[in-house]
């Protein structure tokens, strides 16, 4: 059992959440994740550690509604309990002093990138991170992201924050500038896929954190795999990181759908 | 059990009066008990457990089958050395709860081997019925089931007899029957045990793998209250070399690791298509169903209850991932096996069971190819015909594809079932540790130590894939081992 020690709302659907989990707050690295199950009745979900506070022995989440598990986890409370929380999985991110690191994170995917940022920087790196959503609600942690970047572009849909246009037009306008030694893409599955058509135009050496459908998290189940250079891979136990110019999002991306009908049915049930 | 002690047992009063009540050749007439189940047409709509045990009257009277052996060949057909004819007599005298003790003597999970052991392959393969009588053997696994269950019921279990608290530290990774088994004999011995498991469940593959069906959650779950009773303290949600790391353990005080995680990366057959939505594997369709609850409907972790479930292989994963679809309501439920019906590696029982379910057997069949329709989910697959030719190196006559004989079958989920490769968590997180190519763990044989003096290891993750009771029996002999190792090093 884990405690809620802090909540926020970042927007209507978005909050971070800082959870008790000593042991997981001293052994995790940027690009980990856990696994939660809300209370017994709940699945298993895979969420990014966004960052940590060892002393204290917290984790931090950043949560995004899309369906029945993350509304659940939304409602909860500081001081409630989440019911499992396992971790920390996936390989860390390989740290290393490149030169220049292209940053670009798409809505919820900001939050898994933090870490990463944070790293980069503290790396020795030049870090230029470009964040992007629908609106201005939904681009988050902006501020920690101009403290570990030495330069943030914001994009829009709509433009009511930042500039109006896709995550890859920020990030075409920074290749076009400077040289960049490697990019970083997280977010939905189809931004991601944009974001390596474009840097592979560059031959910029991309990596892209993969948000599959997950059950256990250790390898077990073979739920989350997707292709990379034509082998299949278990995100969980592989990745989550992998070389965007080699991963199919196409795959993948109608692998996220594998439940749509009943995702949408269970979301109606939970609204009753 | 040395030979001594059962032969000593053997001339108590009780035995040779018990000997000499009976004679021998009735109790070869006795004909072999059968085991009641459930109706075919009933069970197959629901996981209520497909055997129901043998009544009493049943039970003692298969009791009186066995000859209390001079030479018990039966136990040596036990992995773990279940001293068979002692506890079969207790059953034959109706001292249940006796029968049950000396099981837990040598078995920390009897209720769970008497029901999952692929007996006909052990204990009673050596039977004396068996091997010289040419008549059915004792039903040896029925008897095991019903004194555990009727002490399971009777509310008096027995907690063996653990020794004096000696306060060293000793870690058990993984909760499935190596590590609980390991764990039970290192608490009889004084340790302070601690299990630690991934999941949110204790139990390993009794619990997200083996159905309802074939084995109750609430059997497996007994037996683990026995073990927290005896002092065994389990951590759930906790993965070693991850949470933290062996080295983290260390500093806390672990004087030894006995790893027990298992196989658990499930093979696929990386043929085109296989990603196509609806293919799961038995692991995946398995653990959604039994770990998650996903069949019920105020679960919410969905599972594809579909029409057409084709399920590939022949093992006892396969038969359970392909009865489970069944009972979701599938009205074909296939297994497609590229070898014949006397090749499967599934227990006979379970064959048997599924096909009296309704399920289909396409057996010299093989997968070749899967089809999507514009969503990506699996619609139809192409199988190959086989033929059996000369015996492989398994024994086994190997399966020889048909040219020509290829063939398209509509289908809208497939669960594969090819078998399982080591879990790669723990050697990933332990560079020194020596690994077969395989991605097992090297140990050895005799003390189950592993290159790396106080991680020992058993069950799956050193076998690659065997049964519930070769892992106990590992989970024994290691706890053996480590008990010697950590002696002498504190010493
Ligand atoms: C390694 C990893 C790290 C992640 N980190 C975070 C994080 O830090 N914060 C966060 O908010 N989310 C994160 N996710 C995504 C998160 O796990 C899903 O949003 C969550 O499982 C959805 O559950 P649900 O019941 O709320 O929605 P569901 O009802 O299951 O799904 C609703 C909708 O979301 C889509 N969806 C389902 N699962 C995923 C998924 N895994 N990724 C993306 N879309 C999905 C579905 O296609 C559907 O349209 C991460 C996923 C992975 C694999
Ligand atoms: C569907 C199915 C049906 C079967 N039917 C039968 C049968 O009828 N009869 C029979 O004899 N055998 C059967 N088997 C085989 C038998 O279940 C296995 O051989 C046996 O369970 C192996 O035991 P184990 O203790 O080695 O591992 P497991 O039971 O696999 O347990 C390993 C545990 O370790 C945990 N773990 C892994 N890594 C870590 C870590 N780093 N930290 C903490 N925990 C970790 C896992 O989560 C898991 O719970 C079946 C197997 C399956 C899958
Ligand atoms: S544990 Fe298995 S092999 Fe041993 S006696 Fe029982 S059924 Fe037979
Ligand atoms: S070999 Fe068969 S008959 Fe003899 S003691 Fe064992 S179970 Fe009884
Ligand atoms: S989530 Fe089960 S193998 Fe990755």
């Amino acid at each position: 059992m884990s405690k809620i020690i802090e909540k926020e709302f970042f927007s209507e659907n978005v909050a971070r959440f800082e959870i008790d989990a000593p042991e997981i707050a001293k052994s995790r690295k940027a690009g980990h994740f856990v696994i939660i199950r809300i209370d017994e009745k709940g699945e298993r979900i895979p969420l990014t550690i966004a960052g940590s506070n060892p002393e204290k022995g917290t984790i931090t989440l950043i949560v995004q509604k899309v369906g029945v598990s993350s509304a659940k986890l939304l409602a909860l409370n500081e001081g409630d309990d989440i019911l499992d929380v396992v971790g920390p999985l996936g390989k860390a991110t390989h740290i290393d002093k490149v030169g220049t690191v292209l940053a670009a994170g798409g809505g919820v995917g900001i939050a898994p990138l933090l870490p990463i940022v944070r790293a980069f920087k503290e790396a020795g790196n030049r870090v230029i991170t470009v964040l992007a959503a629908r609106n201005k609600d939904l681009i988050i942690l902006e501020e920690q992201m101009r403290k570990y970047s030495d330069e943030v572009i914001v994009m829009t849909d709509d433009g009511s924050s930042g500039r109006k246009g896709l995550v890859t037009h920020g990030m075409e306008e920074v290749i076009g500038r400077e040289d960049v030694n490697l990019s970083v893409a997280i977010g939905p599955a189809v931004m991601m896929k944009y974001a390596a058509l474009t840097t592979k135009k560059y031959n910029i050496e991309t990596l892209a954190s993969l948000n599959t459908i997950m059950v256990d998290g250790t390898g077990m189940c073979g739920a989350c795999r997707v292709t990379v250079g034509g082998k299949t891979k278990f995100v969980c136990v592989d990745g989550p990181e992998f070389d965007a110019h080699q991963v199919d999002f196409d795959e993948m991306l109608l692998r996220l759908n594998a439940y749509k009908q009943e995702e949408v049915d269970a979301y109606e049930r939970f609204l009753k | 059990m040395d030979k001594e002690t059962i032969k000593a047992e053997r001339t108590q009063e009780w035995r040779l009066d018990l000997r000499k009540q009976i004679k021998a050749k009735e109790r070869t007439a006795g004909i072999r008990a059968k085991m009641t189940e459930r109706d075919p047409n009933v069970r197959n709509k629901n996981s209520d457990e497909v055997n129901m045990g043998l009544a009493r009257e049943l039970a003692v009277a298969e009791a009186q089958r066995c000859l209390d052996c001079a030479n018990p060949t039966c136990i040596n057909g036990c992995p773990v050395g279940i001293n068979i004819p002692k506890f079969i007599k207790k059953i034959e005298v109706e001292d249940f709860l006796g029968a049950a003790k000396v099981l837990k003597e040598t078995n920390t999970l009897p209720a769970v081997c008497g029901r999952v052991c692929p007996q006909e392959k052990q204990c009673e393969a050596q039977c004396f019925y068996t091997l010289s009588l040419k008549k059915d053997p004792v039903a040896i696994g029925f008897l095991e089931r019903f004194a555990a269950d009727f002490e399971q019921n009777s509310g008096e279990m027995s907690i063996p007899e653990v020794a004096e608290p000696n306060g060293l530290k000793i870690a058990t990774i993984g909760s499935g029957p190596a590590g609980l088994a390991f764990a039970a004999d290192m608490v009889r011995f004084g340790y302070d045990v601690t299990v630690f498991e991934a999941l949110h469940e204790i139990g390993g593959v009794l619990k997200y793998g083996i159905p309802e069906f074939r084995l109750p959650n609430t059997v497996v779950d007994v037996e683990i209250d026995n073990l927290r009773k005896m002092g065994v303290k389990f951590v759930k949600n906790f993965i070693v070399g991850r949470t933290a790391s062996f080295d983290d353990l260390r500093k806390d005080g672990y004087q030894g690791f006995f790893v027990a995680s298992g196989a658990g990366l499930p093979n696929f057959m990386d043929i085109p298509g296989e990603n196509s939505i609806g293919i799961f594997s038995s692991n995946e369709y398995l653990t959604r169903v039994n770990l998650m609850n996903a069949a019920k409907e105020d679960y919410d972790t969905p599972v594809f209850s579909g029409k057409s479930v084709a399920v590939i292989g022949g093992g006892n994963t396969a038969m359970d991932a392909v009865r489970t679809a069944k009972r979701l309501g599938a009205e074909h439920a296939r297994i497609i096996y590229r070898r014949s019906l006397t090749e499967m590696p599934a227990r006979v029982e379970e064959v048997k069971h599924a096909q009296e379910e309704g399920i289909e057997f396409l057996n010299l069949n093989n997968p070749l190819e899967y089809f999507a329709d514009k969503d990506g989910r699996v619609k139809s697959m192409k199988l190959q015909k086989m033929e059996l030719g000369e015996p492989d190196s398994s024994g086994r006559r190997r399966p020889v594809p048909i040219e020509g004989s290829e063939y398209e079958l509509e289908t809208d989920t497939v669960v594969v079932s090819v078998g399982v490769s080591p879990n790669p968590l723990i050697p990933q997180s332990l560079k020194d540790l020596e690994v077969t190519r395989w991605g097992t763990i090297v140990v050895d044989k005799e003390s189950m130590q592993s290159s790396i003096e106080d991680i020992f290891a058993g069950g799956d993750i050193v076998r690659g894939g065997a049964t519930v009771i070769l892992a106990m029996g590992d989970g024994r002999t290691a706890a053996a081992g480590m008990h010697e190792y950590v002696q002498n090093k504190n010493k």
